[in-house]
């Protein structure tokens, strides 16, 4: 419907110069819509940092960021500029191409996921029928940006990062699909945005207290499973291994200085926010609202994943890091045989006359 | 020439020059990773034939977990490569051999009577066509006792390869997780009850006495 709008607003004022842009309107469309999602991503992704060490700063009892700007506000702009300027240094022996295309394979993945991730119902740039697929399959790609950044950076330490980035990705890949598994069962699609509109009917829906009906209370394990392995899968604190400063120094990214290291660091944060929105669309209702009495909305889904992130923060201001075998069998020993069970669970449970995803 | 064409082409040139690049590139790694480059165009002509589950899949299964895995190994592996490239030409008749015996099958099955065009279903399915649900059906319906059998397969393969690797070293030390989780604090403290205060003996004095006294 904007689109049509648009259209004929171009085509009035264009007038005559329509025809030359006719040909490429839906690229130039399409263009469109992908900067109209990746603005507010990046804006978010510039930002988290700061946010991050104003919350850590809080939780130390100290200030933070205070002086650049007003409260600190400009402080992410002021690292950004101090990061383009700084000079990139390639190591020698390194693989060159490789080591250029390691930090843009991190970051890219972390894009691209959002090409899927619904919004609204029905603001979504591509609503393909394979959502959660697709979700799956790009976020895995994540992972080679990390190895081949350790291994063309000709470094013992990098190297070792990108050996325990492999390990421990590829092993909280698994749980994570696993407890998927068990969302799409219930759900009976592979869209996401189906998945959401499934969250909003049921018995508490009806009732108006839609956040008693949505995903996590009925499969409580796997959104505990889910999260946990997010959060593991962004390498964040308390399984940074990968980076690791007081053993490794900084993983695969010790070699990057200047813009590339910054490519890895939005990578990060880019994750972060791209699992917190995967969260609160597969176990927290999306853009639904909690209470009947408020509408349904993107706000929703804004505030849902704010505080997810603020739940990363929170972990990594309390507790220290896991040891490496611990977070071997967490992921192994603990998370797949758990997800095994509740896949049973569940395939019972909607078989017995108390299934609620009629 | 129509859009899609083009695409085609140009995932297909992609494919074909990654895959040649697999046997010729000088470095494991650089070879492992045009594989993931040519698995990657597999996975988008599979998406040109509208079969966006296999497509997603390949890229999960082979990009996304297989490949990482065997970079893993190839990274860690100490390849003496002048000796991989001695005598890389001499592989060629046999190379030519296998190669044509492939072309000739793939020939034979596309060209017979099962995967010619006009034996196949016509591409106009419906628009809430969902091929994921149809390949479900199948698999669950009418495949079942294959799709079992291959999974089954599957798990010998599992174990087959945790028992070749599975040797219990007599004097490795490792530590036992849930022996440490399951700690209590009674295991490795005890509380002993007693006065806070000692009575002294009687007769002597402490030194802190005796200053005070003076």
């Amino acid at each position: 419907m904007m689109e049509a709008q648009l259209l004929q607003f171009l085509q009035s004022q264009l007038g005559t110069q329509w025809s030359l842009i006719e040909p490429v309107w839906p690229l130039l469309w399409s263009l469109m819509k992908i900067v109209a999602i990746l603005a507010p991503v990046v804006a978010a992704v510039a930002y988290l940092p700061y946010f991050e060490r104003k919350v850590i700063a809080y939780m130390h009892v100290r200030i933070g960021p205070n002086r650049v700007g007003p409260a600190g506000l400009l402080q992410p702009i002021a690292d950004a500029l101090k990061l383009v300027f700084k000079e990139i240094i390639v190591p020698t022996q390194a693989s060159k191409v490789l080591y250029v295309l390691g930090p843009i394979m991190a970051l890219a993945p972390a894009l691209i996921a959002w090409a899927v991730i619904p919004f609204d119902a029905g603001l979504v740039l591509a609503d393909i029928d394979a959502g959660v697929l697709y979700l799956l399959a790009v976020s895995s790609l994540g992972v080679y940006g990390i190895i081949i950044s350790g291994w063309a950076s000709n470094s013992k330490y990098a190297f070792m990062g990108a050996m325990r980035a492999t390990a421990q990705m590829v092993s909280y890949e698994v749980s994570m699909g696993m407890a998927l598994i068990v969302v799409l069962m219930i759900s009976n699609t592979l869209n996401l945005s189906e998945i959401v509109a499934g969250q909003g009917r049921g018995m508490f829906a009806e009732m108006g207290i839609g956040i008693l009906s949505w995903n996590w209370l009925p499969l409580l394990p796997m959104f505990f499973v889910f999260l946990v392995s997010g959060v593991a899968e962004t390498n964040r604190s308390p399984f940074d291994v990968v980076e690791g400063e007081s053993e490794i120094v900084a993983g695969h990214m010790v070699e990057y200085s200047g813009m590339a290291f910054a490519l890895f660091f939005l990578a990060e944060y880019a994750n972060m926010i791209l699992v917190s929105a995967a969260v609160s669309i597969l176990f927290l209702g999306g853009w639904l609202s909690p209470v009947g009495f408020l509408p349904d909305g993107i706000w929703w889904l804004i505030a849902k994943i704010s505080v997810l992130l603020f739940l990363f923060l929170w972990l990594r201001a309390t507790f220290p890091r896991y040891r490496y075998d611990q977070i071997m069998r967490l992921g192994w020993k603990v998370f797949l045989p758990l997800c095994f069970v509740w896949i049973i669970v569940v395939a019972i449970w909607m078989l017995t006359p108390f299934n609620i995803w009629q | 020439m129509e859009f899609k064409t083009l695409v085609f082409y140009v995932l297909a040139a992609m494919l074909l020059l990654s895959a040649l690049r697999v046997i010729t590139a000088k470095n494991p790694v650089h070879a492992v990773l045009f594989l993931v480059l040519a698995f990657f165009s597999a996975g988008s002509l599979w998406l040109l034939l509208q079969a966006e589950f296999l497509a997603l899949v390949l890229l999960m299964v082979y990009v996304g977990a297989v490949m990482v895995l065997f970079l893993f190994v190839v990274m860690m592996l100490d390849i003496d490569v002048a000796r991989l490239r001695h005598r890389f030409w001499s592989y060629l008749p046999l190379g030519a051999v296998i190669g044509l015996l492939i072309a000739v099958q793939m020939a034979l099955v596309l060209g017979g009577n099962y995967f010619s065009a006009d034996a196949l279903p016509g591409h106009s399915m419906p628009a809430d066509y969902s091929n994921t649900k149809e390949l479900a059906r199948l698999l669950i319906s009418e495949y079942y006792y294959p799709f079992e059998l291959a999974s089954v397969v599957l798990l010998v393969g599992i174990i087959a390869a945790v028992m070749l690797t599975l040797r219990a070293r007599k004097d490795t030390k490792y530590q036992q997780p849930h022996e440490q989780v399951a700690v209590r604090r009674e295991d490795r403290i005890r509380m002993v009850s007693m006065a806070a205060e000692k009575e002294q003996p009687s007769g002597t004095e402490t030194p802190a006495e005796k200053q005070g006294g003076q």
